[in-house]
């Protein structure tokens, strides 16, 4: 029983990547969560995971290959075929691996289904997906037109043929009119190699992205927005005595308790962690918060910290360490770019008091944190000196109202002043 | 030559019992009445009760007649007066005529022709108003053919009885009053392929029979709206020509297909289907369908029009593939 591994969706808005390199090849076995190779995306190099165990048969996709979301990169053999698993062990391999070449979810689907023990984890899909209509979408792939910008004027406002067509004519203007005569070009042209994007190609197709992610958001999105300032005196105390016994590696980064702080609260706040698609609200079966990382160069992602209200102080400051620097080395992978399900902005240290984030969808909700700043402030009629921080919630008013976003919000700072039971 | 559906009709069976001597037409009424529908006035006159026989009242035997002449080396027509008739035929037709071949191994085929009327709009009530040619084009060894124009039915009766094997012709009762322009020399047609009766770009129009006309005056009101559409006449419902029908898609992107029996299990669900399993990756729009409501069909004239398709529905259901619509069409 052979079946393709596709290329993953490693985010909303993404159409395609290009194979950089391979780590495996014909004839190799791979374990689940093995990474198998590096793809290129807006977002960088993401290192590519696959999702079972299997043995790769072909690599359809060769390095310098431009490959569409949901097409095949590998062909694996699955479990069933050298040894003797029962039937159903074999069906489930099937049922996590949907056959069709859909444009965004399929890979995403494969994603979530794995890395969620619980078998009746719901499988989460990176965006709604647009209503667009079968010959629309192949020739907005041969004319390279993003859909996610359109609007769709057929029928029950479906993006359609031509206006995939007007939009391409609009875009690319006089060098790459579509021909309207009917001829077909050739589909999914292969990019020759020296068009291969290179940092600057990418730091434009990085800011492209981010254009339609947060276009898509404030024109979706009904945010609204709440702030809450507090005093971190206590916290950053307990911060510097815990630190103190500790070697500069293992000492605790502050961003370790707003991690943690955030995901235990939206457990007790469902509504703020998942997805908003197909017109409804879907929470997400485990909490993984995607932090900020902007990217030296300019461009920011957001992976996910998996689990993070399941993990100690430390393992979580040992994963912010290490995503911060593969981010801005560019080696992430795609779980980690794909799932996160709510998401957590800091400007750091030497930004200002207060940040409101957008929301990057089909999240519902973005936290931000502001500079640490010495204010004065009065606790128990007493006027002093504090360091107080600003947190802030941005949230889809589709999905909560502003009574629970409060309560989220202030549950978060109850749970940032008491370090100790993080 | 001006001319009718009627007399289409009327002259192919008058040629082919010139042209071969072992074809006989049998049926209720075909002799002394001249057919229900006049089909064969004149006839018994011309050609004697040897060959244009009265049948007693007995869909059953005489089709089971017709099925054992045509064994013996005749090439019988069996007139059934219409489909709804046909129910009481249907075990000779489907267990005996589609199977003899294959049941024999290839040693008999069985070259019978049934002509049967169809179709609604004559206030006759649900009993006498079915469409049910898609019941027909499920059955493996039969062929099942549609004539709408006057060309077809003047020639498609030959073709159909040179075929070996079992082939139903289905005349849409409103088409035998149908008069139009027949070349003098008009004669035998293929009953393979569907044919582009009007050319267009934007939405193909799929259907059959009576569908064909009013597809035509469908797209004659969408012309004035700017829609160019496109109608196929399936000609053949078994089978159908997916070549033809996957190409006018290809072409238009959208799809519209006409069929006055009903929805559930019908041949437009066949027809959807294909389109679908086919030009999945052409379409623009779910393909869309107008079909028979899904009652028995009423007696009362305005009951009766309301559900048939018309040329309204046509319309709608074009326009919904082409403009933002509400949501789905359903």
């Amino acid at each position: 029983m052979s079946k393709p591994y596709r290329m993953p969706s490693l985010g909303a808005g993404m159409e395609d990547g290009t194979v950089i390199e391979w780590h495996v090849e014909p004839g190799q076995r791979v374990r689940r969560g093995d990474v198998v190779g590096v793809v290129d995306t807006e977002k960088g190099a993401i290192e590519i995971e696959i999702w079972e165990d299997a043995e790769v048969l072909e690599i359809v996709a060769d390095p310098g290959t431009k490959v569409p979301v949901g097409e095949p990169l590998l062909v694996l053999a699955g479990q069933g075929d050298d040894d003797d698993r029962s039937p159903s062990a074999q069906e489930s391999v099937e049922a996590a691996t949907p056959g069709s070449a859909e444009a965004e979810s399929p890979a995403l689907e494969d994603v979530w289904d794995e890395s969620e023990a619980a078998p009746e984890a719901a499988p989460v899909e990176a965006a709604p997906r647009l209503r667009v209509s079968p010959v629309a979408r192949r020739r907005a792939r041969e004319l390279r037109v993003e859909l996610e910008s359109l609007e769709g004027s057929g029928p029950g406002g479906a993006i359609t043929l031509a206006d995939v067509e007007s939009a391409a004519r609009g875009e690319a203007g006089e060098e790459e009119a579509p021909d309207s005569a009917g001829q077909e070009p050739p589909s999914s042209p292969p990019r020759p190699k020296d068009e291969e994007p290179g940092d600057k190609d990418r730091h434009a197709a990085m800011r492209k992205a981010i254009a339609v992610a947060m276009t898509r958001s404030k024109r979706e999105i009904p945010h609204y927005y709440l702030a809450h300032a507090f005093s971190l005196e206590r916290t950053l105390r307990w911060l510097s005595r815990v630190n103190e016994e500790r070697r500069p590696a293992e000492r605790l980064l502050l961003a370790s308790l707003y991690l943690k702080a955030v995901a235990k609260s939206v457990r007790e706040f469902p509504e703020f962690n998942g997805f908003w698609d197909d017109g409804g609200f879907r929470p997400a079966p485990g909490v993984h918060p995607g932090m900020a990382i902007s990217l030296r160069g300019g461009g920011l992602v957001a992976p996910a910290i998996h689990d993070a209200d399941q993990r100690s102080l430390e393992e979580l400051t040992k994963g912010i360490r290490d995503l911060v620097q593969r981010a801005r080395s560019g080696h992430l992978r795609g779980s980690e770019v794909a799932d996160p399900t709510i998401t957590l902005t800091s400007l750091g240290d030497r930004g200002v008091e207060t940040v409101f984030g957008v929301i990057y969808p089909p999240q519902v909700a973005i936290v931000g944190v502001g500079s640490v700043v010495e204010r004065p402030w009065a606790v128990g009629g007493m006027v002093g000196s504090h360091r107080v921080v600003t947190l802030t919630l941005a949230a889809d008013h589709r999905a909560s109202d502003g009574h629970r976003g409060s309560l989220f919000l202030d549950r978060i700072a109850r749970h940032f002043e008491t370090p100790e039971d993080l | 030559m001006k001319t009718t559906y009627r007399e289409a009709v009327r002259e192919a069976i008058r040629e082919a019992m010139h042209r071969d001597e072992r074809v006989f037409l049998m049926g209720e009424d075909v002799g002394r009445y001249g057919g229900c529908y006049a089909v064969s006035k004149g006839l018994l006159e011309e050609f004697g009760p040897e060959r244009i026989r009265d049948t007693p009242l007995a869909e059953s035997g005489f089709t089971g007649a017709g099925i054992g002449a045509a064994l013996g080396g005749m090439r019988p027509i069996v007139e059934i007066m219409t489909v709804n008739f046909s129910f009481l035929a249907l075990d000779q037709i489907v267990n005996n005529a589609a199977t003899l071949l294959h049941m024999s191994g290839g040693a008999f085929n069985v070259p019978l022709v049934i002509r049967m009327a169809t179709g609604g709009g004559r206030q006759v009530a649900a009993q006498h108003s079915r469409s049910l040619e898609g019941w027909y084009a499920h059955i493996p060894g039969l062929r099942i053919v549609a004539p709408a124009t006057l060309d077809d039915a003047r020639g498609m009766l030959w073709s159909a009885l040179e075929d070996p094997d079992p082939v139903i012709l289905f005349e849409h009762v409103l088409l035998y009053n149908m008069e139009g322009e027949l070349p003098e020399q008009a004669g035998p047609v293929s009953i393979e392929g569907a044919a582009v009766r009007r050319e267009g770009t934007d939405v193909s129009l799929i259907t059959f029979g009576i569908g064909v006309f009013k597809a035509l005056e469908a797209a004659e009101v969408l012309a004035e709206e700017g829609v160019s559409a496109e109608v196929l006449d399936l000609r053949s419902l078994r089978p159908l020509d997916d070549r033809a029908i996957l190409e006018t898609v290809r072409k238009t992107h959208r799809a519209v297909i006409i069929d006055e029996g009903w929805r559930s299990g019908g041949i437009s669900a066949e027809i959807s289907a294909r389109i679908t399993e086919g030009a999945f990756y052409d379409l623009d729009a779910p393909p869309a369908r107008v079909c028979g409501v899904e009652v028995p069909t009423p007696y009362p004239e305005h009951l009766e029009r309301a559900a048939l398709p018309q040329v309204p529905d046509i319309v709608e259901a074009a326009r919904g593939l082409l403009s933002g619509g509400e949501g789905d069409v359903a």
